[in-house]
């Protein structure tokens, strides 16, 4: 069982790439995918698509099927919502925080102008 | 590079925003998720000082992150590194950047917690993927 940043890490360094991202977002519109189907749009060879899915597939971001001699691929969403959580997590942390931040500030700001008068 | 980046404006002059996010006072006042409290604030705001703050949440757990200043222009800037210390939190130093620009009824602060988890982005090529989230999240739920 791989602990939960190692799985962050696979999922942030897959999503990195933009023909790893081409490929979700191929995979997300359609049910699910040949390799070769995949291969097409993209100006490389069918390793380097195959090389692309290893790592998709160790970020368990696509799973893969084998039927005959077709290989379809198929979106695994459930990592990205946990890395989306992540940093959502974040995003509640700082905007809670500056809200507070800017209560603190403008609380500053009328002491600082009663003073002056 | 995976970043979140905030504004916010506020009706207070830059300077008192800065002292706001820099003394260990103002720190306390505001730091955290929720409505718990900060324990314990420390801050040195000069280039190479520290800053350190603990705080618990309304849960009852208690968490502290620290970290350097790096850029401390009063009242325009102010980065500083990050990273939580101790306990089960995210592993890894990420970058802190706020931008402070005065207008008319205030402030106009840019919040901007950047290289988070992207060790091994940041290793292979700097191609950003911002953006890309915001796709994938329309994508995905």
């Amino acid at each position: 069982m791989v602990n939960y940043h190692e799985r962050l890490d696979r999922v942030f360094a897959a999503l990195v790439d933009p023909t790893r991202r081409a490929i979700l977002a191929r995979l997300e519109r359609e049910e699910g995918a040949s390799v070769s189907a995949l291969a097409r749009p993209f100006a490389i060879k069918l390793p380097a698509v195959m090389k692309h899915l290893d790592v998709l597939d160790d970020a368990g971001l696509v799973t893969r099927s084998k039927l005959g001699r077709t290989v379809t691929v198929r979106l695994r969403p459930e990592p990205m919502r946990e890395a989306m959580d992540w940093l959502r997590r974040y995003e509640r942390f700082w905007s809670k925080s500056l809200d507070r931040l800017a209560a603190y500030a403008e609380s500053k700001e009328a002491e600082a102008r009663k003073k002056r008068r | 590079m995976t970043s979140l980046t905030l504004v916010r404006r506020i009706k207070a002059r830059p300077s008192i925003v800065f002292d706001a996010l820099t003394t260990p006072e103002g720190i306390a006042s505001w730091w955290g998720p929720d409505d718990g409290p900060v324990l314990q604030a420390e801050s040195d705001p000069r280039v190479g000082g520290r800053f350190r703050v603990r705080f618990r949440m309304l849960d009852g757990s208690e968490h502290e992150s620290s970290g350097e200043y790096l850029e401390v222009v009063k009242p325009d800037r102010l980065s500083m590194t990050w990273r939580w210390t101790g306990g089960a939190e995210d592993p890894g130093e990420s970058l802190v950047e706020i931008r402070l620009r005065a207008v008319a009824d205030g402030t106009e602060l840019t919040f901007t917690h950047s290289r988070l988890h992207d060790e091994e982005t940041r290793r292979g090529h700097e191609q950003g993927w911002t953006g890309a989230l915001d796709k994938l999240e329309r994508l995905f739920l």
